[in-house]
């Protein structure tokens, strides 16, 4: 990556609790612009709360999360709606409005904008549902469509109004290797086409190194590692390691001691 | 003991925050509604329709039913109790006043809460469940106005609007059943009930449903938004917020009964 790129995420010393477990510590975390950047970590690594954050949907306990330059947890409601209007985001499930049809989903954001007719607007989510793969499938209802179509529908309403910030949430979460092959081409021919900043959480290495150009590894709720693939596959971190070889850390015990757990002695 | 103790802090705790939260979503819904349009989010007329629609307009079998029968009964039960004491003449004055004044709006937000505020607390948990309401942040809409401000229009105008359709047909069905009992003509029946009734017993039955709109609108959207735990969650949160309605306006009820009749 190019040292002069500008930042479009800062996330400076990002603390998070939920009640009072503590679920992120002191995250550090820098985004720029054009790169496709994947936050990998196991279950409970911390790697959607700190997507949640990223898409100011949570508040931190300490610290700052900086969206193309704005604090988002300082901004008054107003300015971070405008602000969002710049963001895109695919959820896992792909969260789509079961009320409304494909078509009307990837309208929703033109339509709040406010100043667009329906005829432009009809013609911008053809063009999307295009760019995913999904053209005639405009008039079909969210709960007529596969897994892999959700996901591709949830991108075309993400990229609708040509965000500068794009966000994956577990995108091949689901999904059968093909489609998943498939989505993971969407995202990096998004970035190259449309010039997006995209942010990838997932837990799936393969894609993880295929479309990545830096990953940043969370491992219960700590930065292990923020580097580019090839730097990151010759670390010799031993959690780092683990996660690589899908490696799974089982706590040693010794015999006495588990045979106390079973009795119930103490 | 003290475990008990415990819950009921932490219960209080909960109910408070719950309150707290309610309110809050009140005063943000009165500002969309009324600020929205300046801040080029308006409110949408189409959804507050829909729901409308769906509050009032579809429930109005059943609140026609409810409300003949419980029309009939308290003639019957009036004619009775009167009866013992030879005036039965007078029933027409127990029926008008019970219920412009209590049954309708009662028997409408009793009927509103387990129809529709029940309806808004599972679509709304499912929506938070599936992420609905995170995606409409992140599009740039305010969930509030996108959500909860037309269903609080919709309440807001739709239970006083079936609680005055109650009115006329518990009162018409009662004026038949009075009107064959006691051989006298419907149009003498309604003469009298006419002389009863004034605007204000008619306000203070809309002025209740109107009050009971808010408090089934904000619970449904209270137990919606905050479901947790998948299909059971969503289940529970509707089972919550219909008991939680139906137990608010009874107790309103009796508040809103004392307080203007003082």
């Amino acid at each position: 990556m190019d040292a002069l790129q500008a930042p479009l995420i800062e996330v400076r010393n990002l603390s998070a609790h939920y009640g009072k477990e503590q679920v992120l510590f002191d995250v550090k975390l820098t985004v720029l612009e054009g790169e496709v950047m994947v936050i990998m970590g196991g279950s409970g690594s911390g790697k959607s709360t700190l997507l949640r954050h990223l898409l100011g949907l949570e508040t931190p306990s300490a610290g700052q999360v900086l969206v193309l330059g704005r604090d988002m947890a300082k901004l008054r409601a107003w300015d971070q709606l405008a602000l969002r209007r710049q963001m895109g985001v695919a959820f896992q499930g792909g969260a789509l409005f079961s009320s409304l049809s494909v078509a009307e989903n990837v309208k929703l954001p033109l339509r709040e904008r406010g100043d667009l007719g329906e005829r432009t607007m009809d013609i911008i989510a053809r063009l999307k549902l295009e760019v995913v793969n999904l053209a005639g499938c405009g008039d079909m209802m969210p709960a007529e469509l596969s897994g892999g179509m959700l996901k591709r529908a949830a991108v075309a309403r993400a990229i609708a109004l040509d965000p500068r910030l794009l966000f994956f949430d577990e995108p091949s979460a689901g999904l059968d290797p093909t489609v998943a092959a498939a989505l993971d081409e969407l995202i990096l021919q998004l970035r190259q086409a449309m010039a997006m900043t995209i942010v990838v959480v997932t837990h799936e290495m393969d894609s993880a190194f295929k479309i990545a150009d830096r990953i940043t590894v969370l491992d219960r709720g700590r930065v292990l590692a923020v580097e580019p693939v090839e730097r990151l596959l010759r670390s010799d971190n031993p959690r780092i390691q683990n996660l690589l070889n899908r490696r799974a850390e089982v706590p040693e015990i010794e015999a006495a001691d588990y045979l106390r757990r079973l009795t119930g002695e103490a | 003991m003290l475990v008990r103790a415990e819950i009921l802090g932490r219960q209080t705790v909960r109910a408070l925050d719950e309150i707290g939260y309610a309110a809050a979503l009140f005063a943000e819904a009165l500002v969309w509604i009324f600020v929205g349009r300046r801040w080029g989010q308006p409110l949408r007329l189409s959804a507050t329709v829909a729901q409308m629609l769906e509050i009032g307009i579809r429930a109005l079998p059943i609140a026609t039913l409810l409300a003949a029968t419980v029309g009939i009964m308290l003639a019957i039960q009036s004619l009775y109790s009167l009866g013992l004491f030879g005036a039965q003449s007078f029933a027409h004055v127990g029926i008008a006043l019970s219920v412009t004044r209590e049954f309708s709006p009662l028997i409408i937000g009793i009927l509103v809460a387990g129809r529709s505020g029940s309806a808004l607390a599972a679509r709304l948990g499912t929506m938070s469940i599936n992420q609905e309401i995170d995606a409409l942040q992140v599009i740039g809409i305010n969930p509030v106005r996108f959500l909860v401000a037309p269903a609080m229009i919709a309440m807001l105008v739709m239970l006083p609007a079936l609680t005055m359709w109650a009115n006329l047909v518990a009162l018409g069905a009662a004026g038949l059943y009075v009107s064959a009992a006691l051989d006298i003509s419907l149009a003498a029946y309604s003469a009298g009930t006419l002389e009863v009734l004034s605007p204000n017993d008619l306000a203070h039955g809309l002025g209740k449903s109107a009050l009971f709109a808010l408090l089934i609108a904000l619970l449904g959207v209270v137990n919606g938004t905050r479901v947790e735990g998948g299909a059971v969650g969503i289940g529970r949160a509707t089972t919550r917020s219909v008991v939680q309605a139906i137990s608010a306006i009874v107790v309103t009820d009796m508040v809103f009964a004392f307080v203007a009749t003082q």
